[in-house]
């Protein structure tokens, strides 16, 4: 198998759904030519042509809505918006028009579409530009969210996400696009809902997601010095989540830390904390921990940032006050 | 018009002012010594400095991505500006807003934006403020050519005009959004003529000529303290440097960016100076020292500031 990047692996997802399905076309702030504000539709608009690979104005509730459309009328659009944070202009067409025309129409419409945005921090781009914000997308019905920390997975998942019938939202981490990884050359599918354990460990269970997978399995290192076998759980997908994955590792290790970038209070964590202590808590032998950010925008400062970001220590200390 | 001199060098120092502190982010920028984006502003000098030039201080304006030149055009301090973009503790922002999303109340800029759209509504209600409040304020929104097609600029023109509120919309058309044409992201060639569809003036200027910004804004401030509602002023003017620093900006031709460095907006005004004997070139070239000192004082200033203290971080989340 050949190593690829993260955006690699995205980039031939996409290739390769357009080859398979005409209907499969993209729309964007300057996916085109110019190959998208992180490179991840590069090569496309010269290979697909600017009918397929589409440049829209800057308006981001208009291409969400326009993707919608398109879907419900037999297209499968791959929107991107080029930050996560950019929702808040679209979040009508997302949440209220997307999402629910299936189920208020009676199940009459089909809304196949997929919303590719980068989130996370890292990179300087101020409060405003680096958010985390997967727990407003899974918090409503109707629609997909997935959130794919290595390329194999960003492959599989992104073919997924294509194929699916329903809108689907897809979260890139920023610091992820140029992480590598073994990746196939054809098409394959990783079906949506379904996690991956990225380390065994029999101690303590780390659900993590998106580039704190990575963060976790560093701190799974840190920790197996000290004797404890950390095992780290990717759900891969929060919406559906694999929750009995989580469950039997619960089990298995009788020990939970969640560990994620974005915002800790209300955060993904808080769910896959309820759904433990709900239908396992008799499996603990120890209080859920959470690792999250903490409650404020994200700073600009590096040092600031540096600090916001949730970190291999702080995964280190939520396992050992439990372990 | 006939302008005072006071305006007119006033005008000269505001335009060299954002040149060199622009110059000097680039070099920066490229040295590594600025984290995150920098969006430089760099031949579009005249628009913001002939726009702000029709205001007072108690007058307020929403900025954008591309903000600096604004900021400084509004009376912005060069060593706050500097230090917040350098990530520093003594910024405007105690660095945490970082190149977008500087502001100064007190000067009336209700910050940079780091949204394309965001201003518009912001603007609507400083301007619904001054309407409140009975002051004779206004609101001026900086915004570009990619911005006007946001749902929420053409929301706050509709607003505004059923409003009568006093705002004036100031379009930067530079022709592109990142690597996107105008051509292709809208119908019409003039923004201006969008005025129409909500019943208010809008006029066409040369963005490169900052006394025709001026006069174009001024009517415009004019009209709206009067009561008589908000107007759109589009300055057709381009962007020198790529989106952000470090974009290559292959997607615009080479003639196409030496056409409008021809038409840099400083020798022309300057010119114009020297010409009518406002200014001798003793006295541009000492404007142009003094400018060239102060920022280097904070550039200066910015390195020596020292980085935010991590046990700032929560501070501010709430008042
Ligand atoms: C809501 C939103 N969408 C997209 C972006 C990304 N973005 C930043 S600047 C920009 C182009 C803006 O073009 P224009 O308004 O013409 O201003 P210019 O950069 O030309 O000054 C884009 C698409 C953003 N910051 N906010």
């Amino acid at each position: 198998m050949a190593e690829k990047t993260y955006l690699q692996a995205l980039n031939e997802a996409l290739r390769l759904e357009m080859e398979r399905d005409e209907n499969v076309f993209i729309m964007g702030e300057d996916v085109g030519q110019f190959g998208g504000c992180f490179g991840v539709t590069q090569g496309l608009f010269d290979e697909f042509g600017e009918e397929r690979v589409i440049d829209t104005p800057i308006t981001e509730s208009a291409i969400l809505g326009a993707a919608a459309g398109a879907a419900a009328s037999g297209l499968r659009p791959v929107a991107e918006l080029m930050f996560v944070d950019f929702i808040g202009v679209s979040m009508d067409q997302l949440f209220n028009q997307a999402a629910k025309m299936r189920f208020m129409f009676g199940g009459k419409a089909t809304v196949p579409m997929t919303l590719r945005m980068p989130q996370g921090a890292g990179i300087g781009a101020a409060a405003q530009h680096s958010q985390s914000l997967e727990a407003w997308f899974m918090h409503i019905p109707g629609l997909k969210v997935v959130i794919p920390s290595t390329p194999y997975d960003a492959k599989g998942l992104l073919i997924s996400a294509i194929r699916d019938d329903n809108p689907v939202v897809f979260l890139e981490h920023k610091l992820l696009y140029g992480v590598s990884g073994e990746v196939p050359d054809e098409s394959y599918t990783i079906e949506i809902g379904k996690g991956e354990i990225k380390r065994e460990g029999a101690d303590v269970t780390i659900v993590a997601t998106s580039q704190m997978v990575y963060t976790a399995l560093e701190a799974a290192e840190k920790l197996k010095a000290e004797g404890i076998e950390a095992e780290v759980v990717d759900p891969r997908c929060l919406q559906p989540l694999d929750k009995d994955l989580i469950i039997e590792s619960v089990k298995k290790t009788n020990a939970l830390v969640i560990a994620h970038e974005a915002v800790q209070f209300a955060g993904p964590g808080a769910e896959i904390a309820a759904i433990v202590a709900d239908e396992a808590i008799e499996y603990l032998d120890a209080p859920i921990k959470r690792v999250g950010a903490p409650f404020c925008p994200v700073p600009f400062s590096p040092p600031l940032e540096q600090f916001y970001i949730p970190g291999v220590e702080n995964i280190v200390s939520a396992v050992k006050s439990i372990r | 018009m006939a302008l005072s001199k006071q305006t007119l060098v006033h005008m000269f120092e505001t335009m060299n002012r954002i040149r060199m502190f622009e110059q000097k982010l680039q070099e920066f920028f490229a040295a590594g010594e600025i984290p995150g984006f920098v969006h430089l502003y760099l031949g579009e000098e005249a628009v913001a400095t002939g726009a702000c030039a029709a205001l007072t201080d108690k007058d307020m304006i929403t900025s954008t991505h591309r903000g600096h030149g604004h900021l400084l055009a509004k009376g912005g301090d060069l060593k706050l500006m500097m230090a917040e973009i350098f990530g520093r503790q003594t910024g405007y922002c105690k660095g945490k807003g970082g190149s977008m999303h500087i502001a100064d109340l007190d000067l009336g800029i209700l910050g940079a934006n780091g949204i394309v759209g965001g201003g518009g509504p912001l603007a609507v209600g400083a301007a619904l403020a001054a309407k409140y409040k009975k002051t004779d304020h206004v609101a001026l929104c900086f915004f570009g050519d990619g911005a006007s097609n946001q749902g929420t600029t053409q929301e706050s023109l509709n607003m505004a005009s059923a409003w009568k509120l006093p705002l004036v919309f100031v379009n930067e058309n530079n022709g592109y959004g990142i690597s996107c044409p105008q051509c292709k992201s809208m119908a019409v060639v003039d923004i201006a003529d969008r005025a129409a569809a909500y019943d208010m003036p809008g006029v066409v200027v040369d963005g490169n000529d900052v006394l025709a910004v001026f006069e174009a804004v001024t009517e415009a401030v004019k009209r709206a303290r009067k009561g008589e509602g908000p107007s759109l002023v589009e300055c057709k003017t381009y962007r020198w440097r790529g989106h952000f620093e470090g974009d290559a900006c292959t997607y615009r031709c080479v003639d196409e960016l030496e056409e409008w460095m021809a038409k840099d907006p400083l020798p022309r005004f300057e010119s114009k100076l020297l010409e009518s004997k406002t200014l001798s070139e003793k006295e541009v070239e000492s404007i142009k020292a003094r400018i060239g000192q102060e920022v280097e004082e904070a550039v200066r200033y910015a390195q020596e500031s020292p980085l935010p203290p991590t046990s700032a971080l929560m501070d501010d989340v709430y008042a």
